[in-house]
């Protein structure tokens, strides 16, 4: 294998693990959005929260890897549940507005109540020992490995939930018609608050995922973090879970792209006028189509 | 074939199997219904009619705890004003909205499931998937493909094959025929008389009056929020004022459409 | 007696003269403000702010209420006002002729931004609501970071140097003209279009209303006047970089905007004075000073506990509260009322009648989007 030749299947390797992390926090968005349509600009603050959770766990508790995850998850999912009682189910029948304001008000609060506690970034101790191994020149890592082999993990869970569990064919009905959904027995907002709860968990896996990769942590780093896999999310079709999946592949691909190629500098550039572009191409995303409006 | 097991608590054979009493519903200030009065007997099919607009369906809402209302709904004797409106359908009351209100990104097969959510009884709901797609052949041919591809009176007979999922012992049927071919509605309505003949009380709402009377034990016409008339599926037929109002001279049944002279 | 009262305070508020009293009484208090220096330099700050954050919380209302979409860009707008004007003022403009040549720069800033203002419009063609944050998000994203890749300017340093400039005086100049041109716009036939767009697109266009040609102006004027609020910005702080314009510039105007309440310029004056004032308010120095009354016994274990955090607790407690709100006042505290002072004479009467039937659709307007799972 040639020299640039193994180089480049090293980015795709750090492309495919960033693009997932960007996925499991997508996912979070595009369930919550195709349910009641609203945009959870909370959300990016809930993978952030899952990072302290998690940086919590490793450092105060010393758990192990998996219990870390589970635990962060768990937590994550209880938040995520927490915040839609408490701050968005009361708006349900209000303008939509309120409730993107509101999200954006509870994300504001996390941040400043995170960096109460955390003014500094911090450093997550390294929960999994790494081993690279060189295979023909490429550097395959079992952190990477571990992280984009796990995200996928969950995102086949999650496909098959969507897809194939009562409680799945209850979201998707709910997306197509929330008010004809109590007169088939479905209890909409337990669905709902266990769609809050999958987003979530999947934000806390995500902020798991991030600390092994990336083990600064700071409470800022849920928003840019967080608008770009809303993004990924709009780009991909948001409200179907496979759109959100290629559009977070697609801009983890661009990111690191771009910093192959470009000083690291123009990477937000270029992403946010890639998306923008592909948006006004198709501003139904790449998997979404207009939803015929029943007259 | 309406099992015994079913209904723990039978009423005694006398009571209505739905009573509502002084039902009053208003949306934002608007009354859309002023204090409604009637009784569903067990085992039949009762209908009420009324042109648009006129609180037909305000009252199925509120009776299957959509819309918020004062007065009361007895139901088996049970007042349902604090049961939340999943909880209904698992008590035995299904409600086939307006307008064919399927899912459309559902397939066939997981629009009929959904409507199990309440039911734990396994092999009942086995037996009666197969009697829903024996009822309906045409949906057993179209079980994978999305409800949203159906043809209109695909989608309706999807809308009454997944109220029968829930095994309701009383079916609540809004404007059924609405938008079918007058063949379809033929087919339709023998299917609604074959599913009362089971045991299944039936509460038809209709434009449709000529159709909706002909297989009506009992019938109420329904004028702006309020009952202004009842009596038998028979009599309101032949009464003068129906069939001005509603049935209109040719008593074709397309005389439905017609709003009411005032 | 109190209908007397109400009727007696209306006439009053009615008057021809009143707008134009205070608006002199105005004038001449700010520029003795000033002057004398009746008030000390950080009150004078304070009320600049508000100022400035009301020319901004104004004019996002203009495309986030009025016309009911959901515009993020409105920091990467300031950000062009803010460095256009900036440019101008320190590399072109003679330093002389700074006091009197300030307000070309200002006006030059506006104008740049309401080209860009164009730009934005564009797709807003194409798509509504929630796609239009997003595409507005994007470009918020691209400013900014067009901005820190351009060494001339700066790159991520940004500029500083910028003289100081921006006066109380002259922010309160500004904020009337701009309240005077918003107001107009509203209530002007392109405004009513505007207004036709929240309700319904399909159907104003049916009406011939032009919504192409209201929607370029609406956003036009709005960038304008976030173009000038960057650009008193910029002369004020003296230092701009690009992160001072990033996402959470643009999350602050927003809640200033549904805090006031949508679709409602007094609302938006209320919404961004408050904000500021509130968060000045909270800051420890303020809250001691305030607070020195008390006796010792009181206050330190106050101080100690409480105010000597309230850098920290007040931007807790701001979010807190913007929920509270949001849960109270889905609408925002005047959201769909209007103070009748800005009211034309003509449409007063009517008014109540029509923003009553406006109430419940402005989220109409945003539900064209596609939903599928």
């Amino acid at each position: 294998m040639t020299q640039p030749g193994v180089y480049w299947l090293q980015q795709i390797l750090n492309a495919l693990q960033l693009g997932s992390i960007y996925a499991l926090i997508a996912l979070g968005y595009s369930m919550v959005y195709g349910i009641l349509t609203m945009i959870n600009f909370a959300h990016g603050d809930v993978f952030m929260v899952g990072a302290f959770i998690c940086f919590l766990a490793a450092t105060l508790l010393k758990l192990p890897f998996v219990l870390t995850l589970l635990i962060t998850m768990t937590a994550s999912a209880g938040l995520g549940v927490l915040i839609e009682r408490l701050a968005y189910k009361p708006l349900r029948n209000a303008p939509r507005v309120s409730a993107i304001i509101t999200a954006l008000g509870v994300g504001l609060f996390l941040e400043n109540l995170t960096l109460a506690f955390y003014p500094y970034p911090q450093h997550v101790p390294p929960l999994l020992h790494n081993v690279t191994w060189q295979l023909g020149g490429v550097a395959l890592s079992s952190l990477q490995l571990i992280v984009i082999s796990l995200s996928l993990t969950l995102m086949l869970v999650l496909d098959y939930v969507v897809r194939r569990t009562p409680v799945g064919v209850a979201m998707r009905a709910i997306s197509w018609d929330k008010t004809s959904v109590p007169l088939m027995g479905v209890p909409v907002n337990l669905i709902i608050s266990i769609t809050f709860a999958i987003g979530a968990g999947l934000a806390g896996a995500a902020g798991t995922m991030y600390s092994l990769a990336y083990p600064v942590i700071d409470p800022y780093m849920g928003i840019m973090v967080g608008w770009k896999a809303f993004i990924a999310a709009v780009v991909g079709g948001i409200g179907t879970i496979r759109g959100a999946v290629i559009g977070a592949f697609i801009l983890g691909g661009v990111e690191i792209m771009v910093v192959a190629l470009l000083p690291s500098t123009y990477r937000d550039l270029v992403v946010f006028s890639l998306l923008l572009t592909l948006i006004v191409i198709r501003p139904h995303g790449i998997l979404g189509s207009p939803r015929v409006q029943k007259v | 074939m309406k099992p015994a097991t079913l209904n723990p608590n039978p009423m005694p054979a006398g009571s209505p199997h739905l009573e509502v009493r002084d039902l009053r519903v208003h949306y934002d200030g608007i009354h859309a219904l002023h204090g409604v009065s009637f009784q569903v007997p067990r085992g039949q099919i009762v209908t009420l009619i009324g042109a648009n607009g006129a609180g037909k369906t305000s009252i199925l809402r509120a009776l299957s705890g959509l819309t918020p209302y004062t007065g009361s709904i007895l139901f088996e004797g049970r007042d349902l004003q604090r049961v939340p409106a999943h909880r209904i359908v698992g008590l035995g009351m299904a409600h086939v909205p307006e307008g064919r209100a399927i899912f459309g990104n559902l397939t066939v097969q997981e629009n009929l499931r959904l409507a199990t959510w309440q039911r734990r009884d396994r092999e009942a709901i086995e037996s009666d998937f197969e009697r829903v797609l024996t009822t309906f052949p045409r949906l057993r041919e179209r079980l994978r493909q999305p409800a949203g591809t159906l043809s209109g009176g695909e989608q309706q007979m999807l809308a009454v094959g997944r109220a029968l999922m829930s095994r309701a012992s009383l079916l609540l049927l809004d404007e059924p025929s609405m938008g079918m071919s007058p063949r379809l509605v033929q087919e339709l309505f023998a299917i609604i008389q074959d599913i009362n003949r089971t045991g299944t009380t039936i509460l038809l709402v209709e434009q449709n009056a000529n159709q909706a009377l002909r297989i009506a034990s009992r019938a109420y016409v329904l004028e702006t929020g309020r009952i202004t008339l009842s009596g038998t599926g028979p009599e309101l037929l032949g009464d003068p004022r129906v069939k001005e109002a509603y049935l209109g001279t040719a008593a074709t049944g397309k005389g439905a459409n017609r709003n009411p002279p005032p | 007696m109190r209908v007397a009262l109400k009727k007696h305070w209306q006439r009053a508020l009615d008057a021809r003269w009143l707008v134009p009293c205070l608006l002199v009484g105005g004038l001449v208090l700010t520029f003795a403000i000033a002057h004398f220096g009746l008030l000390n330099n950080y009150v004078q700050l304070v009320l600049i702010y508000v100022g400035i954050n009301i020319i901004l919380a104004t004019s996002l209302n203009l495309v986030n209420g009025y016309m009911g979409e959901f515009s993020l860009a409105h920091a990467g707008f300031m950000a062009v006002g803010a460095y256009s004007s900036a440019l101008l003022s320190m590399k072109v403009l003679p330093v002389a002729a700074h006091p009197a040549l300030f307000h070309l720069a200002v006006l030059a800033g506006g104008l740049v931004t309401a080209l860009l203002g164009l730009l934005v419009a564009l797709p807003s063609f194409k798509v509504r609501g929630d796609y239009l944050a997003i595409v507005t998000l994007a470009f918020l994203m691209i400013v900014k970071s067009a901005l820190e890749n351009i060494d001339a300017i700066g790159g991520p340093r940004g500029i500083s140097g910028i003289p100081r400039l921006t006066t109380l005086p002259w922010v309160f100049c500004w904020t009337v003209a701009l309240l005077w041109l918003i107001r107009n716009f509203v209530y002007s036939c392109y405004g009513r279009g505007v207004l036709a767009i929240r309700e319904d697109e399909i159907a104003s266009d049916l009406m011939s209303v032009d919504t192409r040609r209201v929607k370029v102006l609406a956003f036009m004027l709005s960038a304008f006047c976030a173009g000038i609020a960057g650009a008193l910005f910029a002369h004020l702080l003296q230092f701009i970089s690009p992160r001072v314009f990033d996402v959470v510039k643009t999350t602050e105007i927003l809640i200033m905007v549904y805090l006031g309440g949508i679709a409602s310029i007094g609302g938006s004056i209320l919404g961004a004075a408050l904000y500021t004032l509130l968060l000045e308010l909270l800051r420890p120095s303020t809250v001691a000073g305030l607070l020195s009354w008390l006796p010792a016994v009181v206050f330190d274990p106050l101080n100690d506990y409480f105010i000597r955090h309230l850098g920290v607790l007040r931007m807790i407690i701001m979010p807190l509260a913007l929920v509270l709100v949001m849960l109270f006042w889905p609408r925002g505290i005047l959201g769909l009322r209007e103070f009748r002072g800005f009211i034309p004479r003509r449409d007063r009467r009517a008014h109540g009648a029509a923003r009553l039937k406006g109430t419940d659709t402005h989220d109409a307007a945003d539900s064209h989007s596609t939903r599928e799972t």
